[in-house]
């Protein structure tokens, strides 16, 4: 490590823990072995700080911030796991289930999804808010993939695996709030796509049922998780 | 002056139904109508999905037989995929359905039927249902639930859990079958053959209490007489020999005489001849068979049904009961109340047919699928359910996603004679302005004989308690009988 580096300590969850001063609280965290519920994040992929499942409680700061996006301070006292955290983030959880038409016992992921998972680990038995049922399209196109906007919580992992890992930039954003919608080229069929290279990096890193191969039937897309982490190393090994 | 006396829900069976008995000037039924009052839509909601969910989407249309929905589902797939599923996975497939027709059957007998049987059809509610029996024939009730029991377990142990597996998918199964589960499941066979042996002796001879082979001394004899006891057409699936065939076969249909009206119907035709007939009053359609017409071409599906149309069931205890069960008429069985003999025997089929099944040296082969995208743009499956056929059409698009389905399930195709095995047993039993409780349970034991799932047909859940009510046609209830 550089000298240079000017190491910060601060709390978190009542432990003292040091940090290197450009670090999120997220990974100082994660190194000191706090766990922090993630859905958007994905290390090796640019923080982007869309689910707000990683939001912390910082003494003194009245609002809720995500840990993903908020670097670390001197004498910070973090808290990851408070009744209020816990409250939001059931909360916000309730309101994915209910935006788009996530039915788990017929989705291919079954099983291997992270919103699933999520849902199970902070104990959502109900969704409170009421179901919006939108009428989305299933984008059956492509040669390899499908993409279920269903199934899609706009975590935008496929676009940025898609711009900073393959560089293809196939995929991006359209729309806002909950008009936002996952597009291939320039909003055109993901199988008339032409920057594509079908290398399947969105598809494993999607945490849902969103985006899966072809021929999948019920609960068998399971996602290769190494797959990221692999890619970054190597190429960190190479640079 | 007429009146009106409605029964809803109606008890004991799958779903939510609804009956309606027309009372004329005498005091006796004019009109009676089965009604099926919710409605949930599965055709249209499958629309824009992957055709690859179709199997476990239109599982969820029941709890109780579901692997049939998977498998007709799923067979629809395979010709969308246009393969043909390796021996393993239509072994392990077929032997997952011989499951649930097990546990099923023993569900629809031991759970909902046999208490009638046991304690009488006037006996007190309270008192009539599988704890009652629990405490007048421990053995028999027990005997029932080791059977389901077993049912489950076999879909558990091929398909990984016991309702809604996902195991059953388009071009075959998921996982193959160990040595270890086959062996556990054919050890348990033995067991279970003794207790539906059992049952049936049991059942044949509570219907000649007396030792008399005559079933006019039967003390049922009222009932075999009025439930649903009409001319109909029987339809079933059997294989190239005529042997009973819950999987694969081409349709047959047989009239009241037993004889062939139309055999070796392709599924994938059966447009040609099965059509629906819609009535306003009810969400469950009317389908008849196409060349009689409506309502001509009524028909019964099946246990009854299944054993009326085929030669013979093809295993060597179930043929033997079988050749006593032609015993019970010179054609056709025509009493909807040997719906529960039949299920018997098919109890007994399943069993044997099991054994043989899991005794194929393929049957722990590793192919159980095989792979293709959609090749077709259509596709038709076909499949026995506990309750009769199930015929699921799905349409695609290019890509393989759904764009227009059509279900006509078992309870479907019963609509009809169950129609008018209500006005049967209505008229025979249900007299005057006082309705007793024993004559609206035999109205429901009508409908109960061909255990209906209503949660398949139309799609309904959930039960309430029984009401019934006498209305004149002002609406001024002159008669309410509640059953909580």
């Amino acid at each position: 490590m550089s000298s240079s580096v000017k190491i910060k300590t601060l709390t978190i969850d009542e432990r003292q823990v040091g940090a290197r001063e450009n670090q999120t609280i997220l990974e100082v965290a994660r190194e000191n072995g706090i766990k922090i519920p993630t859905l958007c994040y994905l290390k090796g992929l640019s923080p982007y700080g869309g689910c707000r499942m990683c939001i912390v409680e910082i003494a003194g700061s009245p609002k809720l911030l995500p840990s993903c996006m908020t670097t670390v301070e001197e004498g910070m006292v973090v808290s990851t796991n408070s009744d209020r955290i816990k409250k939001y983030r059931k909360n916000l959880l309730e309101l994915y289930f209910s935006e788009r038409n996530h039915v788990c016992s017929v989705c291919a992921s079954n099983g291997y999804c992270e919103l699933q998972s999520m849902a199970q680990k902070v104990e959502m038995s109900h969704v409170h808010f009421p179901y919006m049922y939108p009428h989305l399209d299933v984008d059956a196109t492509h040669e390899r993939y499908v993409l279920d906007h269903n199934r899609c919580i706009a975590c935008t992992r496929c676009v940025r695996v898609c711009d900073e890992i393959e560089g293809a930039h196939t995929l991006d954003i359209k729309d806002r709030g909950i008009e936002v919608r996952i597009i291939t080229d320039l909003d055109r069929p993901w199988g008339e796509s032409e920057t594509c290279t079908q290398c399947g990096k969105c598809v494993h890193v999607c945490p849902t049922g969103a985006l899966i191969e072809r021929g999948k039937s019920v609960g068998e897309m399971s996602k290769r998780k190494q797959l990221l982490p692999y890619l970054t190393k190597m190429r960190e090994a190479h640079e | 002056m007429s009146k009106t006396i409605t029964i809803e829900p109606i008890t004991r069976i799958e779903g939510h139904g609804k009956i309606t008995l027309m009372l004329n000037d005498s005091g006796t039924v004019d009109n009676a109508l089965f009604q099926v009052t919710q409605f949930r839509g599965f055709e249209k909601l499958s629309e824009g999905r992957r055709f690859r969910e179709m199997p476990s989407l239109m599982a969820r249309v029941c709890g109780i037989c579901p692997v049939a929905h998977l498998i007709a589902g799923a067979k629809a797939c395979d010709n969308i995929l246009a393969v043909k599923v390796p021996e393993t996975g239509s072994l392990i497939r077929q032997a997952i359905n011989l499951g649930q027709i097990v546990q099923s059957h023993a569900l629809s007998f031991f759970y909902l039927s046999v208490p009638d049987l046991v304690m009488g059809f006037d006996a007190k509610p309270m008192e009539r249902n599988i704890l009652g029996v629990l405490k007048k024939n421990p053995q028999m009730a027990s005997d029932g639930i080791r059977l389901r029991k077993f049912g489950q377990t076999i879909i558990e142990l091929l398909a990984g859990k016991r309702v809604h597996p996902a195991a059953i998918i388009a071009g075959g199964v998921s996982d193959p079958c160990s040595v270890e589960v086959r062996d556990k499941i054919l050890s348990d066979i033995p067991e279970m053959m003794r207790i539906v042996q059992r049952n049936l002796d049991w059942y044949k001879q509570a219907l000649n209490q007396n030792g008399s082979s005559s079933l006019r001394v039967s003390p049922f004899v009222e009932e075999i007489r009025s439930f649903a006891n009409m001319k109909s057409l029987f339809m079933g699936l059997v294989n190239d020999d005529g042997e009973l065939d819950f999987y694969d076969g081409k349709i047959r249909f047989v009239d009241s005489s037993r004889k062939i009206v139309a055999d070796r119907l392709d599924p994938a035709d059966y447009q040609n001849y099965i059509a629906e007939h819609v009535e306003k009053w009810t969400y469950l359609k009317f389908p008849y068979y196409k060349p009689m017409g409506y309502p001509k071409g009524m028909y019964r599906v099946g246990p009854l049904a299944r054993l009326n149309v085929i030669d013979r069931c093809g295993t060597p205890q179930a043929d033997l009961e079988l050749s006593e069960f032609r015993g019970l008429s010179s054609g056709a069985v025509l009493s909807s109340f040997y719906y529960h003999h039949a299920r018997l025997i098919e109890i007994l089929y399943s069993l044997e047919k099991l054994e043989q099944l899991l005794s194929e040296p393929a049957f722990t082969g590793n192919k159980t699928r095989a792979i293709a995208g959609p090749n077709n743009l259509e596709g038709i499956g076909m499949a026995e359910a506990p309750r009769g056929t199930l015929i699921h059409h799905y349409k695609v698009n290019e890509y393989g996603v759904m764009q227009w389905a059509n279900l006509i399930i078992a309870s479907g195709h019963n609509n009809m004679a169950m129609n008018h095995g209500i006005m049967q047993v209505a008229r025979h039993f249900v007299k005057g302005e006082k309705i007793k409780e024993g004559m609206l349970n035999r109205v429901e034991a009508v409908i109960r004989a061909f255990d209906p799932c209503l949660s398949c047909s139309t799609h309904a859940a959930g039960k309430m308690p029984l009401q019934i009510e006498l209305a004149r046609p002002d609406g001024e209830i002159v008669h309410r009988l509640t059953r909580s």
